[in-house]
């Protein structure tokens, strides 16, 4: 009884101080990471777009980051001690944790929060995403023209719409340029376990892969990849430089920062509203990597155009005619995918063989 | 589906490699888990070792010394639990979650420069015409030295418990550390001794994981290796050898569902996704539950122990 009634007290002189000397206290930022700061991928990108916002605003702000957070309850745990010790906005940074956001957001109506990669908002939750699938487009023309064994490996994550999203852009474009081509999925089941992304890197080259696609954080299939000699890698999230020129030949960053250091200068002006966007390679958040010297010059003059062609809204990597799997047709000749069936994508487009787990 | 693309020459050959690292920690642990101590921090101790041997092996270029700074990083991690536990009589359920999140925390630090660097090779061993058999030279004999030491390791920590009067020592303080004090047997000291081999194994197989398995290091990299390891000893009822078919079947099966997935298997992905937990599981139970002869465990486990005289 005693406990609940100091942190009741606590909870008031807290509440009481926040607005009180809202003026003079740096404004608190919280991130959520589902991995460690250091896998070299997703959540190493997260944690340069908090460290832009240190940078940005010095004094005025401070930050505070959990790391390795599971998608689930724990997530709600995390988040709430945030929001507990005052707070202002909460960046969670992994699909998962798109319920645990929207509960906490519940509790706690004046922190702000931005959940990453999720498709739901509240009068304090807002909504930011990537268009990875545009950077996966560019992998899947190089992917298609480098491969000789016209077998792709792809390790996918978790059975969500971005990680299928990935897999449909980048087979569509290696397909485009490579009839042959052949995908196969391995699903891990993780976000970021070393050891189990380089042994499914390992059983994908085993099987005659000789390109390796990863929607997992971890550089380990970047590791196997250079063990094994003749297999090309791309980097994922960041742009894992530190196995280029081979087998990484180029990658997709995820650049957070300008749109950390925007949101966190909003809630300090009191301007921020909830939103829900989804920035491409136009906007600037999703980057292509540089392009390494194992490919092909022309190769990489067409995958650096078609870059170009795809921020300047002239491309857009699901133009029909495309059908589904099960060969009912989803664009026409000409067509583009709108938006809202690219964010809820549950579905395999024609040609990919494998059935997605549910 | 095509399984012709799986080569079971290479599959077996990924299952040991794959094995070696839970094999190792899963045997340590049984160790100090038979002296009656129940240490939960085998993760802390294997990020440890993996961070350890990463260092030494670069620093140096040489994995056998690498091997050796894992196992001392692992040990002296477990010293800290020893003496909180032992000594301090601190409870040893949290002794042991502290040592796992301080372990993650010191070797994210400790490897600070070593992200993105590619380890020197562990050299195989030469076993001369066994490796040029086919199908099971390339699936059993042509394997780094490891692997081999960790089947070494398995046969010698069963000799040990089960047929030498220091072993049956340990034991015995593992079902009633009373009365192996009264006996006049050196409890305290002798489960120093059991931790320390619990860390070093743990430290071993966390190099083996950043030098051999993945190789690379990255903070985190165990992702709950040491919790499976743990998981193994409980299911294996505390015996090395039920220890070598539980890691060998869990990291089998963890290969061979990416195999299958990688060939395109018309099995369900979430059916081959659980498949290594309850494979495993499975078997281990059945084959305990075939003579029940009461419960496997020490009976002193986790217990403190305190000499009054």
């Amino acid at each position: 009884m005693l406990r609940r009634t100091l942190l009741g007290a606590a909870a008031t002189t807290l509440a009481l101080s926040t607005g009180a000397f809202a003026q003079d206290e740096p404004t608190k930022v919280g991130f959520v990471y589902v991995g460690p700061v250091g896998d070299g991928g997703w959540t190493y990108e997260h944690e340069q777009g908090r460290l832009a916002v240190e940078e940005a605003f010095g004094d005025q702000v401070e930050t505070v980051f959990q790391e390795s957070v599971p998608e689930g309850a724990d997530a709600e745990r995390v988040m709430t001690q945030m929001a507990l010790s005052g707070a202002d906005l909460i960046f969670t940074t992994s699909f998962g944790y798109m319920d645990p956001t929207i509960n906490v957001a519940q509790k706690f109506p004046d922190v702000k929060f931005e959940h990453a990669t999720g498709y739901k908002t509240a009068d304090n939750v807002a909504n930011y995403s990537a268009r990875f699938y545009e950077g996966r487009m560019v992998q899947g023309h190089i992917a298609g023209k480098m491969t000789e064994t016209n077998k792709i490996g792809y390790i996918a994550s978790f059975p969500i719409p971005e990680v299928i999203r990935g897999i449909n852009a980048s087979f569509l474009a290696a397909k485009a340029v490579n009839p042959d081509v052949e995908f196969n999925v391995v699903w891990a089941f993780t976000w970021f376990d070393p050891a189990k992304e380089s042994d499914a890197a390992r059983a994908l080259i085993e099987q005659g892969a000789d390109v390796i696609l990863q929607h997992t954080d971890s550089t380990a299939p970047q590791a196997a990849a250079a063990d094994a000699g003749d297999v090309i890698t791309f980097g994922q999230a960041s742009d894992m430089s530190e196995y280029a020129p081979m087998p990484r030949v180029s990658s997709i960053i995820d650049n957070w920062g300008p749109y950390y250091v925007e949101r966190v200068g909003q809630v300090m002006e009191g301007t921020w509203e909830p939103h829900s966007i989804w920035y491409g390679i136009d906007e600037g958040m999703v980057k292509i990597g540089e392009i390494s010297d194992a490919v092909p010059e022309e190769v990489k003059a067409e995958a650096l155009a078609m870059r170009d062609a795809i921020a300047a809204g002239e491309l857009h990597p699901f133009t029909g005619p495309i059908n589904r799997q099960d060969g009912t047709e989803w664009l026409a000749e000409g067509e583009t995918a709108d938006d809202g069936t690219l964010l809820g994508m549950d579905f395999y487009v024609e040609g990919l063989t494998g059935d997605i787990p549910n | 589906m095509d399984l012709s693309a799986i080569s079971p020459a290479l599959l077996l050959a990924s299952l040991m490699i794959g094995a070696t690292p839970l094999l190792l920690a899963a045997l340590g642990e049984l160790v100090v888990e038979r002296a009656g101590v129940l240490n939960l921090g085998v993760e802390g101790m294997m990020i440890l070792g993996a961070i350890c041997g990463f260092a030494m092996a670069v620093e140096t270029g040489s994995p056998p010394l690498g091997f050796l700074a894992g196992a001392v990083g692992g040990a002296l991690l477990s010293l800290v639990f020893a003496v909180l536990t032992q000594i301090f009589l601190a409870n040893q359920v949290a002794t042991g979650l502290a040592l796992t999140l301080f372990g993650l925390g010191l070797s994210s630090l400790l490897g600070q420069g070593y992200v993105g660097i590619k380890p020197p090779s562990t050299a195989r061993l030469d076993l001369g015409p066994l490796s040029d058999i086919p199908l099971l030279g390339r699936a059993f004999f042509s394997h780094d030295w490891m692997v081999y030491l960790s089947l070494f390791l398995t046969l010698a920590t069963w000799f040990f418990l089960s047929r030498t009067r220091a072993g049956l020592k340990l034991r015995a303080i593992g079902e009633n550390h009373e009365a192996a004090h009264a006996l006049g047997l050196h409890v305290v000291a002798i489960r120093f001794a059991a931790i320390a081999f619990g860390g070093a194994m743990a430290g071993l197989g966390g190099a083996y994981l950043s030098l051999v398995r993945v190789p690379q290091w990255t903070e985190g990299m165990t992702a709950g290796a040491g919790w499976i390891a743990l998981a193994i000893v409980v299911f294996a009822s505390w015996r090395p050898g039920r220890v070598l078919l539980g890691a060998y079947l869990f990291g089998g099966v963890t290969v061979l569902q990416l195999n299958l997935q990688a060939a395109g298997s018309a099995l369900p992905v979430e059916y081959l996704s659980m498949s290594p937990y309850v494979v495993t599981i499975l078997v281990l139970v059945l084959i305990s539950a075939r003579r029940s002869r009461g419960t496997a465990a020490p009976a002193s486990l986790g217990k403190p122990f305190h000499a009054v005289s």
